[in-house]
């Protein structure tokens, strides 16, 4: 065959994808191999009987009641909150989103300890006039960068932040006589927080909202912005178009949101002995129990409630996972 | 100007693109077809008229029957809307996608009943109406899309590239049915493609754009 005819040839010669592959199967054997093998240790180190005995300890029991409750109580909080969060990112174009956008994965960010400390800061050495005006400051300079720039749909938010702004100043005025703190504020309506169940909700709160805002962002960014464009030609404002049209299309990222924020909650640690501590019978949680354990030195008490801990996640994990999988269209 | 629809001296900026002084009209009964090359600005002028880009426009006045609908929002202007991309609301039935319109401006429940049942009856949606969109053909699909903007008797009809995304063998048949629901709800239509084929089916009148 001449040269020519060689660089010509119909059949191209490709090379193996094997190494590709072989590639591919070493990175998900190693990931894969080391997540196994801790649950594996954790399943080997623990004897059925002792996982029964720890179960009927009464501590125990109400410590897997109390995160159930805190759990599912923060996942549907940070829902709430991810839904009009997320459809805000995802829709509107104003100045400041991009601020906004870090804003929200701080909590993420931030050692889980600072989390706690903060929260125990906030609500037991900052007054209730002084956290008004902080919150005053923060929403009126966010108005002020709205208010450049951004499309016009985007316009009204600068102002409904200045108004927030306003109205919250005016709280701190009316409310400068409290020499209280927050803490003082809320035990005062009968709704203690610090070293309280309700503190285990706020400690597992703000990362598990930031999971939920960002699932629920992507959500929305998966819908076209077609849907309420056609709702709008047939007589709905934005509200009602989101309302009737996007929210029930939305409903598996609500769903998947929710699962975020509980497995999330689930795990939190450093927030909740911080800052609603790990008392027994009281605001000890399943996080908490592990290490309450530990330092009590029963360390196969410890791999017990942790097994107990991967059973409760894997199965919600695969039950909403199996649920998402059936119908629906986000 | 004197016709049903009329665009005076419209200017629309999109980014880059720019429109500007685009004028006419369309008389009532009439169904227009504007036709251009792509990126001409066809459905950015029906998406202007639709109220979904009034941010959009620079100057110019829309009328529509007598009154200036330039600044009202899109739910306010008795337009209806077949979009290029159908975008049918996967979470309702065919009939819920037929009641979507009526419901909410709070039409009494057999008014409704007998809206559906005339649209799908003209539609030919009968056996489809507890049906999914996921579960429709494309034309089926085009044929609930057209009831949706239908069904609130609108004042001006849009159709954006009514065929796109079709298969050759069934244009026909969605432009006679097309051509057949204009007649019986003797709707002023304006209708945008790049098709001439398709603008001498559907238009009366055809202007071309660019």
């Amino acid at each position: 065959m001449s040269e020519l005819n060689q660089e010509t040839q119909k059949i191209w010669k490709v090379r193996p994808e094997w190494p590709f592959l072989l590639f591919l199967l070493f990175v998900v054997v190693s990931y894969l191999g080391l997540v196994l093998l801790m649950l594996g240790a954790n399943v080997l180190s623990v004897s059925w009987s002792e996982v029964g005995q720890i179960l009927q300890d009464p501590a125990i029991q109400h410590s897997i009641k109390l995160t159930f409750v805190t759990c599912t109580a923060t996942a549907i909080l940070s829902v709430l909150v991810a839904v009009p969060l997320g459809y805000l990112l995802s829709r509107y174009h104003f100045r400041g989103r991009a601020f906004l956008d870090t804003l929200i994965d701080v909590p993420i960010l931030l050692p889980p300890l600072v989390v706690g400390l903060s929260l125990l800061i906030l609500f037991n050495r900052v007054s209730l006039s002084e956290g008004c005006w902080v919150l005053a400051v923060g929403l009126f300079t966010a108005a002020i960068l709205g208010a450049f720039g951004g499309d016009r749909k985007g316009k009204l938010i600068p102002v409904v932040l200045a108004g927030l702004a306003i109205l919250v100043a005016l709280a701190g005025v009316f409310l400068r006589k409290e020499v209280g703190s927050l803490e003082d504020a809320v035990g005062e309506v009968g709704l203690p927080v610090t070293f309280h169940p309700l503190g285990v909700v706020l400690a597992q709160f703000p990362v598990a909202a930031a999971f939920a805002i960002r699932t629920m962002k992507t959500t929305f960014d998966q819908i076209s912005p077609r849907y309420e464009e056609v709702a709008m030609t047939l007589g709905c404002h934005r509200g009602q178009a989101f309302g009737r049209v996007i929210l029930p299309m939305a409903s598996k990222g609500m769903i998947a949101a929710g699962t975020m924020a509980w497995a999330r909650a689930l795990g939190e640690f450093g927030p909740i002995l911080i800052f609603a501590g790990a008392t027994r019978g009281r605001t000890e949680v399943l996080s908490t129990s592990v290490f309450l354990e530990i330092n009590l030195g029963n360390l196969s008490g410890a791999a017990a409630l942790s097994l107990l801990m991967i059973v409760i996640a894997v199965s919600t994990l695969l039950l909403v996972r199996s649920f998402l999988g059936r119908g629906g269209s986000v | 100007m004197s016709g049903f629809l009329t665009v005076e001296n419209l200017a629309v900026k999109v980014g880059s693109f720019e429109l500007s002084d685009f004028s006419f009209e369309i008389a009532e009964g009439e169904c227009l077809s504007l036709m251009g090359p792509s990126g001409c600005g066809k459905t950015t002028v029906m998406e202007a008229i639709c109220g979904l880009r009034n941010e959009w426009i620079q100057a110019g006045e829309i009328c529509l029957g007598g009154e200036e609908i330039t600044g009202l929002p899109a739910g306010a202007r008795g337009v209806g809307l077949v979009p290029q991309d159908i975008v049918l609301f996967p979470t309702m039935t065919v009939r819920e996608h037929l009641e979507f319109g009526p419901r909410l401006h709070g039409w009494r429940r057999k008014a409704i009943a007998e809206r559906v049942e005339g649209l799908s009856e003209g539609l030919g949606l009968g056996d489809l109406l507890e049906r999914l969109p996921q579960g429709l053909s494309g034309g089926e699909s085009r044929r609930v899309a057209l009831g949706r903007a239908l069904a609130l008797r609108p004042s001006l009809l849009c159709l954006d590239e009514a065929l796109s995304g079709l298969d050759e063998a069934r244009h026909e048949e969605v432009l006679t049915m097309i051509r057949g629901m204009i007649e019986r709800e003797k709707v002023t239509t304006l209708h945008v493609t790049h098709s001439l084929a398709e603008a001498r089916m559907l238009g009366d009148r055809i202007l071309e754009m660019g």
